[in-house]
C-alpha cells in the first residue's frame, strides 16, 4: 500500500547518500590495488611509444596470451598451449615448460633427427595422439628454459656490424643459415650465405620473426604461412596433423607477436644508488665479467623511434663463447658447438624469482639456483673471471651479488 | 502436489525451481509466465590498471510454468544473457508426481550439484556475482538433458530430500580448452542436448536434510565418463572419468543468514597433461548476511522505496577460494598453485522481500598463477539489482 513520507525524509536520505558517496570517492585510491613500481615488473610496453604503436602492442599482447585449442590448431603434439604459458610475465621460463632438443652424429655430421621427432621434443599431445620422447638413438640431448623476453626490441635493433666488431676482441658470431622464407634487408650482413644469429640460447635465430615462427610450431603446434606442417609423432604412424587447415595463423599474427616483443620495455634497475650496488658494479667490471656481459650497447636506426640510436644496458654482447666442459651439451646450432653459448643478457636477473614461482632457475637449463652455482660452471673463456670471483673477500663477493640482483 | 506454497517451512533447495513468485495456484490459471531481470555496474582495478566503468545487462530470464494436471507440472526457463549475446534454454522439464517420495522428472534439467546450480536465480542472492566455487569448479548454470527421480520424506522435525538423474554429461573440452586449465564450464556443448559424446551417461545424485525451519545440509555428486573414447564403434583411447562432489548448507536465525559450499573435483587427465590440466580441484565459499534494519515507518531508509515496504537491509560478507590444480610439478616437486582467493563485502536492500534486491558489492581478489608468482590483485565495486517479475 502506498505510503507518503514527509519531504524531510527525502532530504535526510539525500544527505546520507551524499555522505556515503563522498566517503567512497575519498577512499577510492585506498580501495584499489596500486600499480606495482615499474622497476619491479618485467611485462610492460616501453615508454615513448605512439598511440598507434601502443594499440599494436596491445593487439600483440592479446595474441601472446591467447590459449590455443584443438579447433584453433593446437598440436597435435605440443609443449604449451600459449606463448605466455612458457614466458610467464615475459620472464624466463620454469622447468615444467623446459624444452628438450636432441640430435646425433651421422658420419661425422650433425643430424637433427627430424624423421624421429627431432630437433625438439613435444612432450604433450591432444586426445588421440601420442606425445614424443627423446629417441633412443640420440647422441646429444639439450634441455633449455624459455628465455627472458623483455628488452628484445633493443637487442634486435643492434646493427649486425656492432656485433661483428665486438667479436674482434672476444667471442664469435654465430653465422647461421637463414630459413627458406628469409629475405635479408640492407642492414643484414652475410658471409657465404650465412647471417648473424643473435636470439636463442646459442644465437641460432637471426630475427625475432624467425624465433616466433619456430616457437609457434615447435612449442604450440601452430602452423603459419612460413611453416605449413604440423609437428607429429613420427614413430606412431598417425601423421595426420591436427585436422585444422594450414596455415593455422597468417603473417599478421606473426607480425603482431613480433611487434609486441619488439616493444616490450627493457628491465629496469633497482637500488642503483646503494653503495654496495655501485661497488659491486665496479668489481663486476674489474673481474672481467664485462668482457662478455657488456653493460652498454647502442641500437642502429629503427622504424620505432624510441628504439632508434639509443644506448641501453643489457649486459650481453650477443656473441657465442666457449663456456667449458661443464656446460657442453654436445648440441651444435649454426656455427656454435656444444660448449658454446650466447652470452645471456643479465638484465632482469633480480626479478627472476617473481616470474619463476619464487625460486630461481638459472643457466640455460635452470640447473643453478644461485649466482655462485652459475659461476662455478663458468669455464672456457669465462674461467679467469670465474676464478677471480671466487677469490674475492666475502664482503666483495656479496657486493657483486647485490649488484647482480639490482639488474 | 507442489503448487502455490504458503508453508515456506516445507521448502528446501530442491524446490528452488518452483519457489518463484510468478508461480500461482494452477486452479486460477493454466499457464503462468514470469522471470527475472538482473543488471549491474562494474568498476575493477587490477594492479593499478583499469578498463574503466561499464554497465552490464547480465540476464533476462523468462519462466513458463504450466500445471498440466494435478500430477504433472511443466516448467521452463529461457535465458537471454548480455542482451541477446547468449540465448539458452536453461530448463524445460516435466515433473510427474507419483507420491511425495517419488516424482519422475525428465527434459532439460538443472542437475542438483552444490548450492547454486539449481537455485541460481539472481534475486535470491545478496551478491552481484555468483560464488567462484559455483562457477569456476561447479559449472553453474549447468543444464543437461536427462531423466530421473526426486522426492521427499517427512518426519515431524526433518525433511529428507533426494534427487537422482542420468544425464548426457559434460564433454572432453573440460581439458585442452581456451582456459588453459581443467575447467568444467568448458565441457558444456550444444551437442549435449542432442546426444551423449560417448554413449555412457553421467550420474547426478543429491541428498539433503532440512530441519523444516531454516537449516539445510546437502551432499551431492555429479560424474561419469567425459571423453569421446570411441568413434564409429572403435575404441580410440581409454575412457576417462570425472567425479565432482559438493557439500552445501544454509541456515538462518532472525538476523543472520549463513550459506556455504565446498566442492571437490577428481578427474582422470592424460599423464602428459596433468601439470597444465589439474587432476584435482577444490573450491568453497561461506557467506553471511546480517539484517541491519527492519521496517520502521517514517525512517530514512523507508524513503528509499516510499511505495512499498522495506523488509530488510543487510550487511553481507563472502569469503571464497578456488584452487584449480592440487598437483605438483614433476620437475621441481613444488606445488602447482593456480588459485583465486577472494573476499566480498556488500550491502543489500530488499524492498520487497525475496522478490527484488538492490546490491552494492566491493570485492578484493588475490589471483595466483600456476607457478606461485606474486599475486595479481584485483578489486572492484559493483552495484546492481535483480528482480523477479
Amino acid at each position: 500500500m502506498p505510503k507518503n513520507y514527509p519531504a524531510r525524509m527525502n532530504k535526510k536520505l539525500m544527505v546520507l547518500l551524499l555522505i556515503c558517496s563522498g566517503i567512497i570517492l575519498f577512499s577510492c585510491k585506498k580501495l584499489f590495488p596500486p600499480e606495482p613500481p615499474g622497476n619491479e615488473v618485467l611485462a610492460a610496453p616501453m615508454e615513448g611509444l605512439t598511440k598507434a604503436q601502443l594499440a599494436s602492442h596491445a593487439a600483440g599482447d592479446e595474441l601472446f596470451a591467447k590459449i590455443y585449442t584443438q579447433s584453433e590448431g593446437l598440436g597435435p603434439i605440443f609443449i604449451q598451449s600459449s606463448c605466455e604459458g612458457c614466458h610467464v610475465g615475459d620472464g624466463k621460463g620454469h622447468p615444467f615448460t623446459m624444452v628438450t632438443r636432441f640430435a646425433r652424429l651421422t658420419q661425422g655430421t650433425i643430424d637433427y633427427m627430424e624423421d624421429l621427432g627431432g630437433p625438439q621434443v613435444q612432450n604433450r599431445a591432444l586426445s588421440g595422439y601420442v606425445p614424443e620422447g627423446v629417441h633412443e638413438s640420440a647422441d646429444f640431448v639439450s634441455q633449455r628454459l624459455a628465455p627472458l623476453l623483455t628488452g628484445l626490441g633493443f637487442l634486435a635493433a643492434v646493427h649486425d656490424s656492432t656485433i661483428i666488431n665486438m667479436a674482434l676482441k672476444m667471442g664469435k658470431v654465430n653465422w647461421v643459415e637463414p630459413p627458406d622464407y628469409f629475405v635479408p634487408t640492407a642492414d643484414h650482413i652475410s658471409v657465404a650465405g650465412r647471417f648473424v644469429g643473435r636470439f636463442g640460447k646459442k644465437a641460432k635465430e637471426i630475427r625475432i620473426f624467425d624465433q616466433v615462427v619456430f616457437a609457434l610450431k615447435e612449442d604450440i603446434g601452430i602452423t603459419s604461412d612460413f611453416d605449413l606442417e604440423d609437428p607429429f609423432n613420427h614413430l606412431v604412424g598417425n601423421n595426420t596433423g591436427d585436422n585444422v587447415a594450414d596455415p593455422e595463423v597468417g603473417k599478421d599474427v606473426i607480425n603482431n607477436l613480433v611487434f609486441y616483443l619488439r616493444t616490450l620495455k627493457a628491465p629496469e634497475r633497482r637500488n642503483i644508488d646503494d653503495p654496495d650496488v655501485i661497488a659491486g658494479e665496479k668489481l663486476f667490471a674489474d673481474l672481467g665479467c664485462i668482457n662478455c656481459h657488456k653493460p652498454t650497447l647502442k641500437t642502429a636506426k629503427s622504424d620505432i623511434a624510441v628504439l632508434s640510436e639509443v644506448e641501453f644496458h643489457p649486459f650481453t654482447d650477443l656473441l657465442i663463447h666457449d663456456m667449458g666442459d661443464d656446460l657442453d651439451d654436445g648440441f651444435p646450432e649454426g656455427s656454435a658447438t656444444g660448449s658454446e653459448w650466447r652470452t645471456p643478457p643479465l638484465w632482469g636477473l633480480g626479478l627472476a624469482k617473481d616470474v619463476q614461482g619464487g625460486e630461481r632457475y638459472l643457466l640455460h637449463d635452470g640447473s643453478a639456483s644461485t649466482i655462485d652455482e652459475v659461476l662455478k660452471v663458468h669455464g672456457g673463456e669465462a674461467m679467469s673471471a670465474s676464478a677471480a670471483f671466487f677469490s674475492l673477500s666475502e664482503e666483495d663477493h656479496d657486493k657483486v651479488i647485490t649488484f647482480l640482483n639490482s639488474l | 502436489m507442489i503448487t502455490a506454497q504458503t508453508d515456506t517451512g516445507s521448502l528446501t533447495n530442491q524446490d528452488a525451481i518452483y519457489d518463484r513468485p510468478f508461480i500461482i495456484n494452477f486452479e486460477k490459471a493454466r499457464t503462468a509466465i514470469g522471470g527475472y531481470l538482473e543488471a549491474n555496474t562494474n568498476y575493477f582495478v587490477e594492479d593499478g590498471v583499469t578498463e574503466g566503468f561499464s554497465m552490464e545487462m547480465r540476464r533476462f530470464n523468462i519462466f513458463i510454468f504450466s500445471p498440466i494436471n494435478r500430477r504433472i507440472n511443466f516448467i521452463s526457463e529461457l535465458e537471454f544473457e548480455h542482451g541477446t549475446e547468449e540465448i539458452a534454454l536453461e530448463m524445460a522439464l516435466i515433473d510427474v508426481r507419483v507420491s511425495d517420495g517419488l516424482n519422475l522428472r525428465g527434459g532439460i534439467i538443472l542437475p542438483q550439484i552444490g548450492l547454486v546450480n539449481a537455485n541460481h536465480d539472481s534475486p535470491k542472492w545478496n551478491f552481484v556475482e555468483r560464488p567462484l566455487s559455483s562457477t569456476h569448479i561447479i559449472p553453474t548454470t549447468l543444464s543437461e538433458v536427462g531423466f530421473g527421480i526426486h522426492g521427499k520424506f517427512f518426519s515431524d522435525s526433518r525433511i529428507l530430500s533426494y534427487d537422482a538423474y542420468v544425464v548426457n554429461g559434460l564433454q572432453e573440452s573440460i581439458i585442452l580448452n581456451e582456459e588453459g586449465r581443467t575447467f568444467l564450464q568448458q565441457g558444456k556443448s550444444e551437442e549435449m542436448f542432442e546426444e551423449d559424446n560417448n554413449g555412457v551417461p553421467m550420474m547426478n545424485v543429491k541428498f539433503s536434510l532440512s530441519n523444516r525451519k531454516s537449516t539445510e545440509v546437502g551432499v551431492s555428486y555429479y560424474g561419469g565418463i567425459y571423453n569421446t573414447y570411441r568413434i564409429e564403434g572403435a575404441k580410440v583411447e581409454d575412457p576417462r572419468s570425472m567425479h565432482l562432489t559438493a557439500i552445501d548448507f544454509t541456515t538462518e536465525s532472525k538476523k543472520i543468514q549463513l550459506k556455504g559450499e565446498v566442492t571437490y573435483l577428481m578427474i582422470d587427465v592424460p599423464s602428459n597433461l596433468v601439470e597444465i590440466y589439474g587432476e584435482q580441484q577444490y573450491g568453497g565459499f561461506i557467506e553471511v548476511s546480517y539484517t541491519l534494519f527492519e521496517e520502521k515507518e517514517g525512517s530514512i531508509l523507508s524513503a528509499l522505496t516510499p511505495y512499498t515496504t522495506i523488509p530488510s537491509i543487510n550487511l553481507d560478507l563472502r569469503v571464497e577460494r578456488v584452487d584449480f590444480n592440487l598437483g605438483t610439478f614433476k620437475s621441481t616437486q613444488t606445488a602447482i598453485r593456480d588459485e583465486i582467493n577472494s573476499i566480498t563485502g556488500g550491502l543489500s536492500i530488499r524492498p520487497d522481500a525475496a522478490n527484488t534486491v538492490f546490491r552494492f558489492n566491493y570485492t578484493y581478489q588475490f589471483i595466483i598463477d600456476n607457478l606461485g608468482n606474486p599475486a595479481v590483485r584485483n578489486a572492484g565495486i559493483q552495484m546492481g539489482f535483480a528482480t523477479y517479475f
